[in-house]
């Protein structure tokens, strides 16, 4: 092949396409498409990934026996453990603690922070990371969180937007508790200082979302989880709570009943060691690396589904494991960020998706699986997609309107994020398109939750993305940061508050993978996989194959 | 039950497979050397550091955290052979070079003061006390030449030994902490930290909370909203779908 051309960080016969982007921008300035009707919603989504054919399979095994779930996830489930048992002594606790906080993202960390704000002594809790402490799909979060706050807006209506977006199918109390402390939240971030958008009067900048039929999305520039996770790390590095890192659990203790401790593994020296708490929260985040149905992901390294996993061979009860969340924008070109995501803040400020005839398809902001779906019609069955170098189909997100419509500087100004991440690749979404494709984003369901974060298993809360339910079969934007900020504050709140009641400590087993090994066996499930898998493996093929065990 | 199959997502599984799978060198047509910790590998053109180095065989456990530039775990230091210029950059968000030879920074040591943000004032004080090193610098702009993020270091350091706490949060906005400042600073400073502590003090002192804010605060502590939720509680999915349907939109 000969070697391709660049202009502007496009190859020539990209740069051409662009162009004929360029021509139609200023007649489509004023002319958005109209918005779905249900029936069009329905129509499209069959060429949705969760309603395509194939890629799913009945849970054979558990609490949630029956139900369907993504290969990937159902692989996971039906896995067998890490560890057996009696290669590790769990009688001897290295840390005995009240409270033990599994995963650092934005849900764990506000879960130790309102438990210490509730009277938890610090010394009393422990935070396990299976990275560092923020290496997390918290601090990606880009486009912003929701709240309703501004006088024409109420929680009531934030409830009917999360609900409608959820197909109707969110758990009403959990949905309640969201939207009813999300300005909570926000007056809990002010008082940490966290930097909040600003309007010249002072109050909120607020945008609308995918979704929602007031504005009350609030956002920090482009960089939302980025400001919220780190204002209250720095919050729960103040208070001194004790943390680990490199240390995943793999697996829960129990009682035989109550979960009441966990194992951990030292990643780096592969040794383990046993915590024992009277209370623990899951905080684990999602399951972007099990690249399901071989889409790419926004999420970061470590969002592998463990917490699901190590929840349900306890006995958690797992609630919408069906559906996966798709994020219509993830980028497309160039390869080296294929998957990673563009927010839909940029739709929200006038980002209009185009395909390669420059033509406007679509409304900008249908709920996600809608316009995900829209996306995929108009590559793959419309055939107006543009091809990449490497293969990949796409269709353009007309990034340079956002100025025509907000005014020159927006961008830089709104999206620094964005703008740094295409310029370290030479491209300018001031003045040039960008190719998105949809890309895995959200695990829409989780392990089940009273509004508390209390599950179905004594001395287990959950907390955040690896939860179910608040957000039924599909989330809104703005509903995820918010889910973990309120959740991690309630179980924080809820733990302190058993904790008074002065629980003992209880046995250390590991019974019930005995139990879980035996349905597996029962169950016909012939596998020699393991699960949790805590880490992706993106190593080269031809290394792979050359790869020997010595010590 | 067979598996229904389904054309469409198979063909976006095969288009998207060297992102997903790891990459297979059957693909590649263009290839370059760079050194990884002093040794010599073939990478293909093209990808990014991390991206690289896995194809080299290395599985990431530290210096890889949010694969996108905001977590700050894949801290790199190279050069260029040829050139005597020391280079840092993100190893997720930054193409390899030919003759690039490159280690990581997983982990930068650093002090972080420990602090009441209720019970400091903003300025030129809260910033001595807890960081009188910031005093020390020496006006190299090192770090601003390190940053990966293109932020004025120096400049946010020189607002904070001013006591300038608005501008140090501004300017220091986008850092993600990566440590690179650090790590070139002659006069030993951590600079994200004191960035950190400006931007809270900013954040919870030079912006009060907006009035519509502290009013919805107050209703709800005075549960205004019960007969609203009663109502959507206890409503049956038909009379739920009408109102969704029905609500008015406003304007974006
Ligand atoms: C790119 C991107 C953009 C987003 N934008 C938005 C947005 O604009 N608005 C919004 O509301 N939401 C957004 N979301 C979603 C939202 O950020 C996440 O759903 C949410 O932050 C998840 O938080 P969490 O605390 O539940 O999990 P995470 O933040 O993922 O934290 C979980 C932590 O647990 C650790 N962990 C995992 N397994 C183990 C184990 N076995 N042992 C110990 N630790 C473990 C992980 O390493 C991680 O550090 C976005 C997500 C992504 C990926
Ligand atoms: S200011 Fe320092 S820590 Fe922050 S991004 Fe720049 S180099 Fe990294
Ligand atoms: S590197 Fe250190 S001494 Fe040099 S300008 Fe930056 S903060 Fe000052
Ligand atoms: S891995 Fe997070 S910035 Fe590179």
């Amino acid at each position: 092949m000969a070697e391709l051309k660049f202009i502007g960080g496009y190859p020539e016969y990209m740069r051409k396409l662009i162009d004929v982007v360029n021509k139609t921008r200023q007649q489509r300035k004023d002319y958005t498409p109209k918005a779905m009707t249900m029936q069009e919603r329905d129509e499209v989504l069959k060429v949705h990934p969760d309603y395509a054919p194939g890629g799913k399979r009945v849970i054979s095994i558990g609490p949630n026996k029956g139900d369907t779930a993504p290969n990937e996830v159902a692989d996971l489930l039906e896995a067998y453990p890490l560890i057996e048992g009696n290669e590790v002594d769990v009688t001897k606790p290295d840390y005995s603690v009240d409270l033990l906080i599994i995963g650092g993202g934005l849900a764990g960390t506000t879960a130790a922070v309102w438990a210490v704000d509730k009277g938890v002594a610090k010394d009393t809790i422990l935070l396990v990371n299976k990275l560092r402490h923020g290496d997390a799909n918290s601090i990606m979060a880009e486009g912003g969180t929701q709240a309703a706050d501004r006088e024409n807006d109420s929680p009531a209506r934030h409830f009917l937007d999360a609900l409608g977006g959820g197909h109707f199918t969110n758990k009403p109390d959990v949905l309640r508790a969201l939207v009813e402390d999300a300005p909570l939240i926000m007056d809990w971030l002010c008082d940490l200082g966290a930097m909040i958008d600003r309007e010249d009067d002072g109050g909120f900048v607020e945008k609308a979302g995918g979704g929602t039929s007031r504005r009350r999305m609030h956002a920090c520039k482009d960089y939302t989880g980025l400001e919220e996770l780190r204002v209250i790390k720095d919050e729960f590095r103040n208070l001194e709570i004790p943390y680990l890192e490199y240390y995943p659990v793999i697996e829960f203790l129990t009682d035989g009943n109550r979960v009441t401790g966990a194992v951990l593994y030292n990643l780096e020296t592969g040794d383990y060691k046993i915590v024992q708490a009277e209370a623990t929260i899951l905080a684990t985040g999602g399951f972007g690396r099990l690249h399901v149905r071989g889409f790419p992901t926004t999420n970061h390294y470590g969002a592998t589904c463990d917490g699901v996993v190590l929840a349900y061979r306890v006995g958690a009860k797992l609630r919408d494991t069906d559906t996966v969340q798709y994020h219509p924008t993830g980028a497309a070109y160039p390869q080296q960020i294929i998957g990673l995501l563009l927010t839909e803040k940029l739709r929200s400020m006038g980002a209009q998706p185009v395909n390669k005839n420059g033509e406007a398809f679509v409304f900008p902001l249908e709920p996600r699986d809608v316009e995900a779906a829209s996306f995929i019609r108009e590559c793959y069955v419309n055939e107006k997609g543009v091809i990449t170098p490497t293969g990949m189909r796409g269709i353009w997100l007309d990034t340079p309107m956002i100025e025509l419509k907000n005014g020159e500087g927006t961008i830089e100004k709104s999206f620094p994020g964005m703008f740094r991440m295409f310029n370290r690749f030479d491209l300018d979404i001031r003045k040039d398109p960008v190719l998105v494709f949809p890309t895995l984003h959200y695990q829409n369901g989780g392990v089940e939750t009273d509004p508390w974060g209390k599950t179905n298993i004594d001395g287990l809360w959950v907390a955040g993305e690896v939860s179910g339910g608040v957000h039924g079969k599909n989330r809104l934007m703005g509903n995820s940061t918010l889910d973990c900020l309120v959740f991690g504050r309630r179980s924080g709140i809820s733990v302190a508050e058993y904790l008074k009641s002065n629980p003992k400590h209880g046995k250390l087993t590991l019974d019930h993978l005995k139990s879980y090994t035996q349905m597996l066996k029962d169950a016909g499930v012939n596998t020699t996989r393991k699960a949790p898998i805590l880490l992706p493996d993106y190593r080269g093929k031809a290394i792979l194959a050359r790869m020997i065990d010595v010590f | 039950m067979p598996e229904k199959k389904s054309d469409i997502m198979d063909k976006i599984a095969d288009a998207n497979k060297s992102v997903v799978t790891g990459i297979d060198e059957k693909d590649i047509e263009h290839w370059i050397t760079i050194s990884i910790l002093g040794r010599k590998y073939q990478v293909p053109a093209g990808l990014t550091i991390m991206q690289a180095m896995e194809f080299a065989g290395y599985r990431f456990i530290r210096s890889c955290g949010c694969r996108a530039g905001f977590c700050g775990a894949c801290a790199t230091v190279y050069r260029l052979e040829g050139d005597y210029r020391l280079r840092t950059a993100m190893a997720c968000q930054t193409r390899v070079e030919d003759g690039m030879y490159l280690t990581q920074i997983p982990f930068t040591p650093a002090e972080k003061a420990k602090y009441d943000i209720t019970k400091l004032t903003p300025g030129i004080e809260a910033l001595l006390h807890n960081y009188p090193e910031i005093l020390r610098c020496l006006g190299c702009n090192a770090c601003t030449k390190a940053c990966p993020q293109d932020i004025d270091v120096m400049e946010y350091i020189a607002a904070g030994k001013r006591g300038d706490v608005e501008k140090m949060a501004e300017i220091s906005f986008d850092c993600i902490q990566c440590g690179l400042c650090a790590i070139r600073c002659p006069a030993e400073l951590a600079q994200y930290n004191y960035a950190q502590l400006a931007r809270r003090l900013y954040g919870r002192y030079g912006t009060p909370k907006p009035e519509h804010l502290k009013n919805r605060v107050k209703e709800i502590g005075q549960d205004k909203f019960k007969d609203d939720f009663d109502k959507l509680l206890s409503g049956n999915e038909d009379e739920l779908r009408k109102m969704y349907t029905s609500r008015d939109i406003e304007k974006a």
